[in-house]
């Protein structure tokens, strides 16, 4: 039986200064990160050596009251389990680890107002207004990341991931991707397609994240016990604002890679050019255009993501029979069908589709063509964080999205952590301990109780420090030294 | 094509066929509905799109 598909996701935002076009993003990003309002603590992130207030355009630029950037605290960690920081020119939220898909997204979407929190509170301090967009790319060839993670077992061996997973990662852009308007990286001209990434993948396996993006990211940083795990870091995905769409992409790659390490996908499918087909897929609003495969004939995405849905329901209902995957299943099962006869109708599911219906109104009402920069706004202005300004949530408000979750389960998971992983631990930490915590990382806590050493306490398993474990040591514990004495009791 | 997929593709066109007498009510409710969202939507959006989509630069992440 494949490991538990533990699960997160980790975001990286574009950030815009109003009023002030010369801007330094690190600046900027950093008096967001410092300005979110909500329980959190401060925190060296132990492992980190990055200096993302360094940026040659910075100097002379307003720094809107941080004095000395380079040395501002620029990590923190959430009461939800979530850690807010700065990544090179971006602000992002990496959310808790999490237990299933739908866990996953409602995290992801509770980051979107943490975002948004924290953009007001910096608005208020910098007197300018500061926008943040869940988006990825500038549409000018500059584009940043939306990052999956899932744990893998370490006895799966990496070479069957890239075999099984590649073309899986390739057309399951038909109902991951968030739309863009143009194209970018010298990929041929289209007005509009169906992802914001695929026109900056490069390579078919690599380490780079920010150059010659590759579609199997090789990062092996697993964050828990080496011996026993590896992270999977998928960075070929987009930042998805639409509920029911990020749990998609969330738990088909899931149940694709508990299905792999379960030896469950009989076929690899494979392409005869994935980088092409990456854009290609992306450039095809028609879902018709045939794929090279390697063994010679052609396929489209449509049809080897059906191949996919029918391996994987069968695994379903041998392996992994509880309601989530059946909920799945059944999100999946409708959107591959709407998609083959009907993908209009996706507009409330899907990014893409929701972003096309309302550009397509805009050129028939307005007489606009896709060169006009209006659609490159409302692109752009979809993924605007702000519910008054940005439109997908205006979208949302008016019941043209479909949502998974309410308000206040949003509300619920911006300040509690998710129950069933670590996170819980290290969320209730933060709301209760905070004056003690000083150092944290995904597999560890740094306390300082008062005594001549820190104490470091390990959390090398995912799935340990959960609510049945810990939950009745954290609600007796007095403070954080008692905490640790229960601890080791 | 498989048994399998032809099976499922004249189930999906069976559908379709039922579906047709309401889809065109659906339609023009779909098409009003469109109207008052982008009446709702010019009042949020971005006065000056050039300037805004000129001024969208971000420096590339991972």
């Amino acid at each position: 039986m494949a490991l538990h598909k533990v699960l997160g996701t980790e975001t990286e935002y574009g950030i815009v200064v109003r009023g002030d076009p010369g801007f330094n993003p690190a600046v900027a990003s950093s008096l967001v990160v410092n300005s979110y309002p909500g329980q959190r603590v401060k925190v060296q992130w132990s492992y980190e050596e990055e200096s993302p207030g360094r940026d040659a355009r910075g100097f002379g630029h307003d720094t809107y009251g941080l004095i000395d950037p380079e040395g501002a605290v620029v990590n923190s960690v959430l009461s939800n389990g979530a850690r807010l920081y700065v990544d090179h020119a971006h602000p992002e939220y990496s959310g808790p680890e999490t237990y299933d898909p739908l866990e996953a997204a409602l995290y992801d979407k509770a980051g979107e107002v943490v975002m948004h929190r924290a953009a007001v509170a910096a608005s208020e301090s910098a007197g300018r207004q500061v926008s943040l967009y869940k988006n990825n790319s500038d549409g000018k060839g500059n584009s940043y990341g939306a990052h999956e993670n899932y744990l893998l077992s370490r006895e799966t061996p990496f070479g069957d991931v890239i075999r099984y997973a590649m073309t899986f990662m390739v057309t399951r852009q038909i109902f991951t991707g968030a739309g863009k308007v143009g194209r970018e990286n010298d990929r041929p001209e289209t007005h509009f397609q169906i992802t914001q990434r695929a026109d900056f993948f490069e390579e078919e396996v690599g380490l780079e994240t920010t150059l010659k993006r590759p579609i199997i990211n090789t990062r092996d940083e697993p964050h828990g016990d080496p011996s026993q795990y590896r992270r999977l870091h998928v960075i070929i995905g987009d930042a998805n604002l639409s509920e029911p769409q990020n749990f998609l992409k969330l738990g088909t790659t899931a149940l694709m890679l508990a299905a792999l390490e379960d030896g469950a996908i009989p076929d690899s499918l494979d392409l005869a050019d994935p980088v092409e087909a990456c854009w290609q897929v992306s450039h095809d609003l028609s879902l018709g255009r045939p794929l090279e495969l390697d063994g010679g004939g052609t396929a489209t995405a449509l049809e080897l993501q059906g191949r996919y849905l029918e391996w994987l329901s069968k695994y379903v209902e041998k392996e992994l029979d509880e309601p989530v995957w059946h909920q799945l299943i059944a999100e999946w099962e409708r959107t591959l069908n709407l998609l083959s006869t009907d993908p209009d109708k996706l507009s409330d599911t899907l990014d893409w589709v929701a972003k096309k219906r309302l550009f397509e109104g805009y050129m028939a009402r307005d007489e606009l063509q896709w060169t006009n920069n209006k659609l490159r706004a409302l692109d752009l202005q979809y993924h605007d964080v702000d519910p008054e300004r940005g439109l997908y949530s205006r979208l949302a408000k008016r019941g043209s999205m479909r949502r998974l979750f309410t308000d206040e389960e949003i509300a619920e998971a911006v300040s509690s952590p998710p129950t069933r992983t670590r996170a819980y631990f290290r969320g209730r930490c933060v709301s209760e301990f905070a004056g003690s915590l000083v150092a944290a990382n995904w597999d560890s806590l740094v306390f300082d109780i008062g005594e001549t050493h820190l104490k470091r306490v390990p959390m090398m398993e995912p799935l340990r420090g959960d609510i049945t474990l810990v939950g009745e040591i954290l609600d007796e514990a007095e403070d954080a030294a008692d905490l640790l004495r229960r601890l080791e009791g | 094509m498989s048994d399998r997929e032809h099976s499922q593709a004249e189930g999906r066109r069976k559908e379709e066929t039922e579906e047709q007498t309401t889809e065109s009510v659906e339609t023009e409710a779909d098409l009003d509905a469109l109207d008052d969202l982008l009446d709702e939507i010019d009042e949020v959006l971005e006065e000056n799109a050039e300037e805004f989509v000129k001024n969208y630069v971000q420096k590339g992440g991972q």
